[in-house]
């Protein structure tokens, strides 16, 4: 399968917020992590959601973020982390 | 809609309540879909039979051999629904199983904050908070303090990873095997484990308190 990004690799969130069905949430669009590992190839939700096909396939990846990144005022450890599985066209290299 | 002579009906008895608005847009969708011949009622009928018979004890299960078997730990990290096959359980139609396993070191707690995606081929349901929006909105921004609500103190050398399942993935958690229970046998070990140590907001049951 053909893929952009590899484990450990550094991306960005796309920001936006289109009128329609999507699958990533806003409080990591934006947000820079790394690739924790690919998945694999999954049927397009942002297509599926009407009806189509799904297709073609997005490479799916979970990405980590340290909280801090996420929060301003994250209040845990420094070590604590977020997770997060989101579709390679909303992953651009940072 | 609510008569007494069953002849016409599509859908299973009404509940002892008045149907809430989501119940009665179920029931509308259901009999559409039998009347116009794409679904019978026994088809769904049981196609919730199925849904019910899946249990956190399946997970529990799993998660047993897991504890006895590092081989079959080994596989069940690599490739979950492979490894859960080999119990003899099916998964149902959840796409892809990936487990997460919580050792001294690291916690992992499991959300979707877009809806409730769950490990539902494999536990069935998830239980009602999991899909509160309390629940989705606050366990990301404050893992730690969320996790004291259940009655769970982590500490702060541990590192917590909460994972949000916005796609195909349905995470499960192996809780780490309570220490005391060297001696217990597979089937033992499976009743320590419980739904919330599944989903990762409480540990596996220490022996003791069974």
């Amino acid at each position: 399968m053909m893929s952009r990004f590899r484990a450990g690799d550094r991306v960005r969130v796309r920001v936006g917020s289109p009128p329609r069905h999507v699958r990533t949430p806003c409080y990591v669009q934006g947000k820079i992590g790394r690739v924790e590992r690919l998945h694999g190839a999954y049927r397009n939700p942002e297509s599926l959601a009407y009806g189509g096909d799904g297709l073609p396939r997005q490479a799916l990846y979970l990405v980590r973020f340290p909280q801090s990144e996420l929060w301003a005022k994250y209040a845990g450890s420094a070590r604590d982390q977020l997770l997060i599985d989101i579709y390679e066209h909303w992953l651009e290299p940072a | 809609m609510h008569d007494d002579s069953h002849d016409d009906r599509h859908v299973p008895p009404a509940p002892d309540h008045d149907p809430t608005d989501f119940e009665k847009r179920v029931e509308a969708v259901q009999a559409l879909l039998v009347e116009k011949g794409i679904l019978t009622a026994d088809e769904v009928r049981r196609a919730v039979e199925e849904m019910d018979s899946r249990t956190p004890a399946q997970g529990a299960r799993v998660v047993a051999r897991a504890w006895v078997d590092p081989a079959f730990k080994a596989r069940l990290l690599a490739d979950a629904k492979a490894a859960i096959s080999e119990l003899g359980i099916t998964v149902g139609f959840d796409a892809t199983i990936v487990a997460a396993e919580n050792t001294e070191r690291v916690h992992h707690v499991v959300v979707c904050t877009l809806c409730s995606c769950y490990p539902r081929g494999l536990l069935g349901y998830p239980p009602d908070w999991y899909k509160s929006l309390n629940y989705r909105s606050r366990v990301v921004v404050d893992p730690r303090g969320v996790l004291k609500e259940f009655g769970l103190v982590l500490d702060p050398n541990v590192e917590v990873r909460v994972l949000d399942s916005t796609a195909d993935m349905r995470y499960l958690v192996i809780p780490a095997r309570p220490s005391g229970t060297e001696q217990m046998g597979e089937e033992e070990l499976a009743s320590l484990v419980t739904r919330d140590s599944l989903i990762g907001v409480a540990e596996a049951r220490p022996p003791a308190m069974r």
